[in-house]
């Protein structure tokens, strides 16, 4: 066995060859010449398709199905009701994160008996091809009593309102609470004043542009399946079909998830096409494949955020923050998905204490079942929430005070010496340093000039800037699995890393990590050729595989470096003290005097004479010259279990100017100073950061799913739901200040979600305090031109003396 | 349903086909002739996964019928550089990390190589313009802008694009 997992962070001694370079991504070739594998681009032969009768009701009783007409069409194969998985005894699709007194309705891959959303599937007709399936959907005859329907969480919640299920009465799927009430009434009692604030953080689609897609093949042989699939972690979709839906021995199941267009938390989750096409593959006995159309999409990969909050920050009159009180009700769709218990709870109550020395906390949470497409994890899961939530009511709490809103956060951060930090919710955060990232991005924005020119165009009444500001902070690298599994979790949050050298030096990595953009081919490859001191070259990263890879949970959360690389990491020290008694047998010395020098083992203070790391690789397999009862071969594995959780932070500031005439809001400029420790490859992390900003500022300004009273949702593909296009961002400026993680060996934090989770608040910050001089202090997001306007038309009506005369 | 028979020239090769009337050129594309480089992100024409070139000019290639392309000329992603010839938009892309999924990018790159075309040296402003029709979820645009303009350097410096016919 090897040591303790974790070593702590040291920063490097010697030169890095390959950590902290922005080194080109090898994986990068394959998709700029269109020569990816992704799931929908592979066939085979004798593949069937399906297509799928998805309700077009919100909520209904489904009566008689009449499958004849459909079953008369040349080339349709089956048609399939819930019923047939009922009989074949095909289980529910589970949850994986279990609250106290969670209430966890059943939820059929094929609707059985009722319709609880638009898009539920009713039936399913497999046939040769996917233009004779779509077709012959249309020819079934379904009788679906429609029965009234619920959409918005808080009425869901109110007397006589429909009930989704009846296992869940009152659609109460859990109440939880965080945080000392008692404490934190106290605390409110010796405030000088309350700020309030009721806010909505309305739901998203995630659209990764990759549609989903699953192919499954059943060999009878053997009794046999595999399953290629849109997934963030095929071990999890490998243990939920085998373990709880489809009772398939695990072993008999590979899951294999090839390139991946995109995730955004929306490929983590359990669907029930995978669990059709892998029921109808064996039924037929051939197999079958499905892939989304965009509209499908819409209505069935799982939503984010939509929770409606009331929030009160009580503060002394300097800004000090006496406490924080939150109630908020979570929707979360017509059923519990793999992690939805997790994300309005753990990843949000956990979070609402930020960078600021709260003396107390209480939060409470309703989980609310509604009749709309399911919630779960969206990029961030829970932090945005989180962020938006406190960053907004921080910097109203300044506006009211007359302070700067940088100000209100300097006089309130947690400081360098107090680390490690217990928050009154339950977090210990490991290290921060949250004032050189604030003070970094002011310097970056030329604060002093923007408030001038901002004051100046308020004057005059030409220009309305407005400057938000979001000092976050997250949580990654979710762990560890010891904690998780106390607070609910049906998992574990390790992750495993195999280092496979081959006889010829060159080196296979096997990690339970998935990339679906990450750049892990290169990123792993980096860590991997800078502790062996061998060539990127010589290193290919496998990942995706369950039929490769020993055991995995997979990308999400932000976990990949921080648990994935650990993982990685330590693999690696176990070949390389392997490596070095190799060495030393062949040297003839001990192993304590065997050094490794560009590549070289040799003899401490002996340039000549060494052996290359392609000896060493050789005579491990050969074993022809090997040390007394050492077992042959070089390949380790790891298998990494965080000591806790990690903690990046950092400060975003938006730019936003608003035109008063239209309502129109144009980000301006966008400075981002990210802490999320040591680097790997600034350029794969720079961009992950862009990419999630825009995320975010998607959220503040454009995207918007809307349901009508009934269930319909009126969002229902790109011609409704604006996406942010390349018009309407701007260059980002991109800071970084590094404080390393004590808690694992690479030092390293996280930095896939910081976009989004910061920068939906430092836009909504930026919108509002352009509006402020409308007398305007909170307008609930989407920014859209009309609902800017509106709300511009109905400040001048009641302050006819507003700033813009 | 009945089929009619096409021929297609594509990336420089003639393919003939017998196809049903109502099949997109993007499914002729990807299940005909497994050209699947062109992606399909959306059924509105709204994301530009599927951009390809038709005689010389971007088009969304879910915005047509295959028959449409009957008698004409279709360069696709495979089309326009490999591995080892990479046209200087592909290297652009790459050098300035202007992917991260790479499900977007051969439509990125086609109805980038269409702007370059017509307009060699154009402004962020320009290069934003000319990408509306295109999504991207993972880079937030940033980069893309960059390898856009990065090719455009490279051009003006000498380097070539790929020949094909569908350019001239």
């Amino acid at each position: 066995m090897t040591e303790l997992p974790d070593s702590n962070y040291k920063e490097p001694t010697s030169p890095q060859k390959f950590m902290g370079k922005a080194i080109k991504r090898v994986e990068d070739p394959r998709f700029l010449t269109g020569t990816g594998h992704y799931t929908d681009d592979i066939n085979l032969h004798g593949q069937l398709h399906a297509a799928m009768l998805r309700s077009p009701y919100a909520h209904a009783k489904i009566g008689a199905i009449d499958a004849s007409a459909a079953l008369a069409v040349k080339g349709v194969r089956a048609v399939l009701t819930g019923q047939d998985l009922a009989d074949a005894g095909v289980g529910s699709i589970p949850t994986g994160w279990l609250l106290p007194d969670l209430k966890v309705p059943p939820h059929p891959a094929i609707a059985h008996g009722e319709v609880n959303y638009v898009g539920d599937i009713v039936a399913v007709v497999i046939a040769d091809t996917r233009a004779i399936a779509e077709d012959a959907v249309a020819l079934i005859d379904v009788d679906l009593q429609p029965l009234p329907a619920v959409s918005l969480g808080s009425q869901a919640l109110a007397d006589g309102a429909v009930e989704v299920h009846p296992e869940a009465p009152g659609n109460v799927a859990f109440q939880w609470q965080i945080g000392d009430k008692d404490a934190t009434d106290a605390h409110f009692a010796q405030a000088d004043r309350v700020v309030t604030l009721k806010l909505r953080n309305h739901r998203l689609v995630p659209n990764a542009i990759e549609p989903r897609a699953s192919l499954a093949q059943y060999q009878a042989a053997g009794d046999e399946y595999t399953l290629w699939t849109t997934s963030q972690n095929p071990h999890i979709h490998r243990l939920l079909l085998a373990a709880f839906v489809l009772g398939i021995p695990e072993n008999k199941l590979r899951v294999i998830s090839p390139d991946v267009g995109g995730g955004f938390g929306s490929k983590i989750f359990q669907y029930p096409e995978e669990v059709i096409v892998l029921f109808a593959a064996k039924r037929l006995k051939r197999p079958v494949k499905w892939s989304a159309r965009r509209s499908e999409a819409f209505v069935t990969d799982m939503q984010g955020r939509d929770h409606e909050s009331e929030a009160e920050l009580a503060l002394m009159n300097d800004g000090r923050m006496m406490g924080l009180r939150v109630k908020t009700i979570a929707n979360l769709g017509a059923y519990l998905t793999t992690f939805a218990p997790a994300v309005p709870t753990y990843l949000y109550g956990t979070l609402l204490n930020g960078v600021y020395k709260f003396p107390a906390i209480h939060a409470e949470v309703t989980g609310v079942f509604t009749n709309t497409v399911p919630v779960d994890a969206y990029r961030g899961a829970g932090r945005p929430e989180a962020t938006y939530l406190l960053e907004r009511i921080v910097s109203k709490a300044a506006a009211e005070l007359g302070l700067d809103a940088s100000e209100i956060r300097r006089r309130n951060f947690i400081q360098p010496d107090e680390f490690p930090y217990q928050t009154p919710v339950a977090l210990v955060y490991d290290s921060g340093n949250y004032e050189p990232a604030l003070d970094k991005a002011l310097g970056m924005v030329n604060y002093t000039q923007l408030r001038q020119e901002q004051a100046e165009g308020r004057r005059t009444g030409q220009k309305y800037i407005g400057i938000g500001f979001s000092t976050y902070l997250e949580a990654c690298g979710l762990a560890p699995s010891a904690l998780v599994g106390q607070l609910g979790a049906q998992a574990g949050q390790w992750e495993s890393a195999v280092v496979r050298v081959m006889p010829t030096g060159k080196v296979e990595v096997l990690t339970g990590s998935h990339s679906h953009g990450q750049g892990h081919e290169t990123t792993f490859a980096q860590i991997v050729a800078e502790e062996l001191q061998i060539p990127m070259e010589d290193v290919s990263i496998i990942h995706g595989d369950t039929g490769k890879m020993p055991f995995g949970w997979g990308t999400y959360g932000s976990r990949s470096a921080a648990v994935g690389g650990s993982a990685l990491k330590m693999a690696l020290g176990k070949v390389k003290a392997k490596a070095t008694k190799i060495a030393a047998h062949l040297l003839e010395a001990a192993p304590e005097d065997v050094e490794q020098v560009d590549g070289s083992f040799r003899v401490k203070g002996v340039p000549e004479g060494g052996k290359s790391f392609f000896d060493v690789a050789l005579m491990a397999h050969l074993a022809h010259n090997f040390p007394e009862g050492m077992e042959p071969g070089l390949e380790e594995q790891y298998m990494y279990d965080p000591k806790n959780f990690v903690y990046p932070f950092g400060t975003h500031i938006a730019v936003v100017e608003v035109d008063a005439d239209t309502g129109k809001v144009k980000l301006r400029q966008y400075v981002a100073v990210d802490d999320c420790g040591p680097i790997i490859n600034p350029m794969i992390a720079e961009g992950q950061v862009h990419g999630g900003i825009a995320q975010g500022y998607g959220q503040a300004v454009l995207e918007e799913t809307v349901y009508d009273e009934d269930g319909n949702l009126l969002s229902g593909t790109f011609m409704e739901y604006a996406m942010p296009r390349a018009e309407d961002m701007v260059q980002i400026q991109v800071g970084h200040t590094v404080t390393p993680s004590p808690h694992n060996p690479l030092g390293v934090k996280g930095i896939g979600e910081a976009g989004t989770i910061s920068s939906t608040a430092a836009v909504a910050n930026a919108v509002v305090d352009a509006l402020e001089a409308f007398g305007i202090h909170h307008l609930d997001m989407p920014y859209t031109p009309e609902k800017v306007w509106r709300a511009i038309q109905d400040a001048r009506k009641s302050q006819p003396q507003a700033a813009d005369d | 349903m009945s089929t009619m028979d096409i021929t297609v020239t594509v990336n420089g090769e003639q393919r003939q086909a017998s196809v049903e009337p109502r099949m997109l050129l993007v499914h002729f594309l990807r299940d005909e002739l497994e050209l699947t480089g062109t992606h399909v992100g959306c059924d509105t024409s709204q994301c530009g996964a599927c951009t390809v070139h038709l005689d010389g000019h971007a088009v969304k290639s879910c915005t047509l019928f295959a028959v449409q392309a009957d008698g004409r000329e279709v360069l696709t992603i495979e089309g326009i550089g490999a591995v080892g010839e990479l046209h200087p938009l592909q290297t652009g892309f790459w050098e300035e990390h202007g992917l991260q999924c790479g499900f977007c990018t051969p439509g990125m790159i086609m109805s980038s190589a269409e702007l370059l075309r017509t307009n060699p040296n154009p402004s962020e402003d320009q290069i934003r313009h000319a990408l509306e029709g295109n999504f991207c979820r993972c880079t937030g645009y940033h980069n893309i802008v960059r390898a856009v303009q990065h090719a455009a350097g490279a051009m003006a410096a000498g380097a070539q694009p790929q020949s094909s016919a569908a350019d001239d």
